[in-house]
């Protein structure tokens, strides 16, 4: 098929792989990407948040040339009781800034756009072909991969590994072990259009303002899990997920979870009379820092999803995705400028500059959440919301109890449900785990 | 909108293209499924698998959305195997 060899081999067109390829290909190495949908972004799904900061990094006009769809003025949380929510909302004008921080995306636009950003900086990228095997020397140093086009083994001296949080490659190859069903979220999305207009009235928007509502509670009976609506130009995004470990031992379906979030009298004036134009389904990786696999071997290295640098508690992986196709494609070009060989020990560069950056400092930083609140997932998940939502309500509720009789009754159901020790206890772990 | 919003409607929305006779998932034969096997026929978002009449689970993979989930639940165990569609083909997202 193809028979000269390349600098390196990017295996994946999403945030990682159009990261690493764009950063090699601009600094003038012989990059081949490979991509297994029909065009860079038709495989992939996002809610979608974009972090401009990580965007600009690798191309720093890219507001003026890249698909976005709304920038943010606005985060709503909301925590779900059955009929009610009680939320916490930041808006902020200064949003409103000649380079804003954050947008929303469509996914399948924005890696189509990317990708073509990283032909222009002259990689080779052929879709339509899946990776089926890497390929070793008798020492073990990956050398290559083999396709499902026909045709042999196309060879490079380092193959960057960007398959995202489904990839069989590394797992197959025995680099890394497949993610645990308690370490991955799976998420259900569905797109609804509206007319600008309306999304603008309903999100109480001007022009491109863009609004993201992130829900928790009731809404993922008791398992780990979370909502999200989010605007776009013309249609919102509205998805559901839960840990898979959760839904294998919950009796609900990710389908009717969404239905459910969806009819939520919270939620269901927002999209009524939308039109429904896609269901998509999609794994998070949700382990943290304590499922990180080894990133780097002689011969590869591995980015994205793919190495579970996804930060679950601030809903960021695009950005770690980025960032480390980037500092993957830096540390690859460093080592090649000095002439020397894709080792192990040259590749732990990449390590140390992933070390260096936010990507490993937040993830160390939030290193025990995963376990917690997959450990509490009852209690944060559907007792305390159910708690919250009756406090709210008795407080709010002017029925001619005495005010202190009602607190009474507030703090006596927090404590009837928890126990002091409970209660305690669980806030202590929440307090540490976010240290 | 009603909460009876079904899996196969939704499909209808998704674009694919199907290889036809080449299902990149299998299940391996069996007299009894996996308790991971059976609760797949809950958890897959696409609806892919279903218990037949004789209490076997069988998979028809034509509107699966390539989510990974019954791979990392039932891969491991031997109850299946799971490969990418041929390069191309499958479920291609419109939005994503
Ligand atoms: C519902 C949902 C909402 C999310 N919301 C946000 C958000 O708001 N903000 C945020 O920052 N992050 C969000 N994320 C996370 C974010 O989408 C990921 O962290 C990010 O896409 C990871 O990028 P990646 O390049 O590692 O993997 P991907 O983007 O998944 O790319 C992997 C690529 O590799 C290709 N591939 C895989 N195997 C092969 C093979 N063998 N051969 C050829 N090609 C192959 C795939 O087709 C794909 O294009 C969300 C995720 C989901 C599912
Ligand atoms: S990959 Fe996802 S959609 Fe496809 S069959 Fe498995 S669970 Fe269903």
């Amino acid at each position: 098929m193809i028979e000269e060899k390349f600098d390196a081999i990017v295996i994946g067109a999403g945030m990682a792989g159009n990261a690493a390829a764009h950063t090699m290909a601009s600094r003038g190495l012989k990059v081949l990407q490979l991509e297994r949908g029909e065009y860079a972004g038709s495989k992939n799904v996002q809610g979608a948040i974009l972090y401009a900061d990580m965007v600009e990094k690798i191309i720093p006009n890219f507001r003026e040339e890249a698909p976005l769809e709304r920038h943010l003025v606005e985060q709503r949380f909301w925590m779900m009781g059955d009929r009610s929510h009680t939320g916490l909302q930041y808006r902020n004008d200064d949003f409103n800034e000649d380079k804003p921080n954050r947008y929303t995306i469509i996914r399948s636009q924005f890696d189509r756009w990317f990708s073509k950003e990283v032909q222009a900086q002259g990689a080779l990228v052929i879709c339509e072909t899946t990776v089926t095997e890497l390929v070793s020397d008798a020492y073990g140093k990956v050398i290559g991969v083999r396709t499902d086009r026909r045709g042999g083994t196309i060879f490079a001296d380092v193959v960057i590994l960007c398959e995202g949080v489904n990839g069989l490659l590394g797992a197959r190859a025995g680099l890394r072990d497949t993610p645990k069903a308690e370490h991955v979220a799976l998420a259900v999305k569905e797109m609804h259009f509206l007319p600008r207009e309306t999304i603008e009235s309903r999100f109480n928007l001007h022009g491109d303002e863009g609004v993201v509502i992130e829900a928790a509670g009731v809404i993922s009976k008791g398992m780990t899990g979370m909502g999200f609506v989010y605007t776009n130009k013309e249609s919102v995004s509205v998805g559901m997920g839960c840990l898979v470990s959760d839904f294998a031992t919950n009796n609900d379906t990710p389908n009717g979870l969404l239905e459910a979030f969806k009819n939520h009298p919270s939620i269901k004036p927002l999209l009524e009379g939308s039109e429904v134009k896609e269901y998509a389904a999609h794994l998070i990786p949700e382990g943290g820092y304590k499922t990180i696999p080894q990133l780097f071997g002689d011969g590869w290295v591995v980015c994205g999803d793919a190495a579970q640098l996804n930060n679950a508690i601030h809903r960021e992986g695009s950005n770690l995705a980025l960032t480390s196709g980037r500092l993957a494609g830096e540390a690859i070009f460093q080592i090649k400028s000095r002439r020397e060989p894709m080792t192990k020990q040259n590749l732990a560069l990449y390590k140390q500059y992933l070390d260096d950056s936010f990507v490993m400092k937040d993830l160390k930083k939030y290193k025990d959440m995963p376990a917690l609140l997959h450990a509490n997932s009852q209690n944060y998940f559907l007792a305390y919301p159910q708690l919250v939502s009756k406090a709210m309500e008795n407080f709010l509720r002017v029925d001619g109890t005495p005010k202190l009789d009602k607190e009474k009754a507030t703090v006596a159901s927090f404590v009837k449900e928890r126990r002091w020790t409970g209660l305690f206890g669980d806030a202590w772990r929440l307090a540490r785990a976010w240290r | 909108m009603s909460l009876a919003m079904r899996v196969e409607e939704k499909l209808y929305q998704n674009r694919y293209i199907v290889d036809a006779g080449k299902p990149h998932i299998a299940i391996r034969p069996h007299d009894k499924p996996s308790e991971n096997l059976l609760a797949m026929t809950r958890i897959c978002p696409a609806g892919c698998y279903a218990e037949t009449s004789s209490g076997q689970v069988e998979i028809t993979p034509d509107g699966c959305l390539e989510c990974g989930t019954c791979r990392v639940l039932c891969e491991a165990s031997g109850d299946i195997t799971w490969n990418y569609p041929r390069g191309g083909f499958g479920v291609l997202f419109k939005f994503g």
